[in-house]
């Protein structure tokens, strides 16, 4: 479904991410691994066209999207859930959630039926529908980060991180929600530092390190491996 | 009840503005409130793009004066009738304002400050200069007053009065209707923050590229008025000054917010003129007086009055959840939001 051949990115002169290959199939979730600065994030940020990769291809179901601007990757079904809950703080929950749908602003029926299921997914958002989202607590506003990406109907999402800074007992329910999610049809790549939990919903993974990924293979294996479990898990 | 409020505000002012020419007879008092509701139609242009899009657009006067220029020289020059000249003036300003919007779009923040204040000044440069076109300093003499429109004729002070408070309050509806559309929507999303934009599917270009012309065509409308009303432009209206008296207006009254160009134009006019015997030392009271206001109330007293009643508004809610709380011991983890603005 989403392919990277030999991507790499550079901030200026400084290479964040080198030489990287990635696969993710349809329906899996896929986590990569890595510690502060391994590249994670600037790795999504290319996938969704806010940085342009200074070489390496990236493909979506077959067609190269390394060239399209981040709208066009939104409309092919790509949403990225970005790092550090990213809202608009100044309108409200409801607001956020329908600019989420703003790829389908002409389907109102379908921002509709969105609206409902993401609701469904976290009712505490349907409640404080109209408080502002710059109100809101840690958790509360991750959930309507992570809603926000669902009303606009990704067939792939990328969650940058989605379980920092929340408490333990909801970084479970987070993840809970991720699973129900991915088994309700969407493709997930996952970006975490918290692997014990991510490897345990996760299909596969890939570890980075300073830019380059040092290792990748199904989430038993790497849960099993003593590099990632010194590393990642502390165990 | 707090909406209710609103409205009555809203009437208020609307009932000033109808009855004040007939309750001061004082013509020039009725000269000063037209230009300024002349100006404000140009400040909610700018407010457009740098209160709810973000970019700030030092080029403003310079579109005033496309607008003003193109009314006259069509008229003047072209002998054209006035209302064709009026509309085609503003299609002008629209089209140039495209043109600099697809260069000046390519920068951002400080630079995009520093771009379009060179473009003001070149267009003032090239107003003051091209005189086999514009006449250069001498300006250009004899603008029609606005033609008639069916039996309503509008050669004198009191009924231009009215035509341009017509179109200023057209103005201000069209500016509402944007402001809480999707689009006004996305404009704010925009200024938030670009790449969360570009994340959710929002094509920036394209909608800095829309608030960019939008905001030169309500410059242009602006100036197109300034022409027809005082009959007599110059270069000047076309310098950076001009620019900087807007954003003064705008800052004053509340950056972002929908009745700030009203609030702050209409202050800051009145100000000046009451403060006229200081000549230019008026400055040294403006400029210390914004500058406390901008770190203060960075969102003008609008934002400030707005801030006020929604701590207000909180206080009453704490209080009440208090209560609550007496009654029966449920917790609640709702705290009221601090210090959000509202648009006001
Ligand atoms: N805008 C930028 N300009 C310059 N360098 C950057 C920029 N953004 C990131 N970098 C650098 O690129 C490298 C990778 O950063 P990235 O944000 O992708 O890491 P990450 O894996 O997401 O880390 P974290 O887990 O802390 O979020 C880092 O060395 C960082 O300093
Ligand atoms: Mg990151």
């Amino acid at each position: 479904m989403l392919e990277l051949k030999d991507v790499s990115v550079k901030y200026g002169s400084f290479t964040a991410v080198q030489n990287v290959n990635l696969d993710v199939s349809e329906g899996q979730i896929v986590v990569l691994l890595g510690a502060n600065g391994a590249g994670k994030s600037t790795v999504f940020r290319t996938i969704s066209g806010l940085n342009k990769a200074a070489s390496g291809s990236t493909h979506f179901e077959g067609s190269s999207i390394s060239k399209s601007s981040p709208d066009k990757i939104v409309k092919s079904g790509i949403v990225q859930c970005a790092e550090g809950r990213k809202l608009f703080p100044m309108m409200t929950v409801y607001e956020n959630l329908k600019m989420g749908a703003f790829v389908h602003r002409s389907h109102r029926k379908k921002t509709k039926d969105s609206m409902e299921y993401v609701f469904e997914l976290f009712p505490t958002l349907s409640e404080k529908q109209n408080d502002m989202a710059g109100s809101l607590s840690g958790g509360q506003q991750q959930m309507l980060a992570i809603g926000r990406a669902l009303m606009a109907k990704p067939k792939l999402m990328l969650l940058d991180e989605p379980s920092i800074g929340l408490a333990p007992l909801i970084v479970e329910q987070m993840f809970e929600v991720i699973q129900k999610i991915n088994r309700e049809g969407t493709t997930i790549l996952l970006a975490e530092q918290n692997a014990n939990a991510a490897l345990k919903i996760a299909d596969k993974g890939y570890v980075f390190e300073n830019g380059s990924v040092v290792l990748e293979g199904t989430s038993e294996e790497l849960f099993s491996n003593d590099e990632v479990r010194k590393a990642y898990i502390g165990a | 009840m707090k909406i209710l409020k609103r409205q009555y505000i809203i009437l208020a002012m609307l009932l000033f503005a109808i009855f004040f020419p007939l309750v001061t007879q004082n013509e020039y008092l009725v000269h000063v409130m037209t230009l300024s509701f002349i100006w404000m139609i140009g400040v909610y242009g700018l407010n457009l793009l740098a209160g709810y899009t973000g970019y700030l657009s030092l080029a403003h006067a310079g579109f005033f004066a496309i607008g003003a220029y193109s009314l006259g020289l069509l008229t003047v020059k072209a002998q054209m009738n006035f209302w064709a000249a009026f509309v085609l003036a503003l299609v002008i300003t629209s089209v140039i304002g495209f043109l600099v919007g697809l260069l000046a779009l390519r920068t951002k923040e400080h630079f995009f400050a520093i771009y379009t204040l060179c473009v003001g000044y070149i267009i003032y440069l090239v107003i003051d200069k091209w005189e086999s076109l514009t006449e250069g300093v001498r300006g250009l003499i004899g603008i029609p007053a606005p033609g008639n429109i069916g039996p309503i004729s509008f050669q004198t002070p009191l009924s231009q009065y009215y035509l341009v408070l017509s179109i200023l309050l057209l103005s201000v509806l069209a500016m509402y209707r944007i402001i809480h559309s999707l689009t006004g929507r996305t404009y704010i999303a925009i200024r938030n923050s670009e790449d969360l934009a570009q994340a959710i599917g929002i094509s920036t270009i394209k909608n800095k590229l829309t608030a960019f012309v939008l905001s030169t065509f309500f410059a242009g409308l602006s100036g197109a008025l300034y022409a027809s009303f005082i009959r007599f432009i110059g270069p000047d209206i076309g310098h950076t000054v001009i620019t900087f008296d807007l954003l003064t207006y705008l800052l004053v009254g509340g950056i972002g917010t929908l009745s700030g160009p009203i609030v702050g134009t209409v202050l800051v006019v009145w100000i000046s003129q009451q403060l006229q015997f200081l000549q230019d030392y008026r400055m040294l009271i403006f400029g210390p007086v914004l500058t406390l206001l901008v770190i203060f109330y960075p969102r003008g007293i609008v934002g400030a009055i707005a801030s006020w009643t929604n701590k207000q508004a909180g206080r009453m809610k704490q209080r009440s959840l208090r209560d609550e709380k007496k009654e029966d011991s449920f917790p609640s983890s709702d705290i009221a939001p601090e210090n959000q603005v509202k648009e006001g």
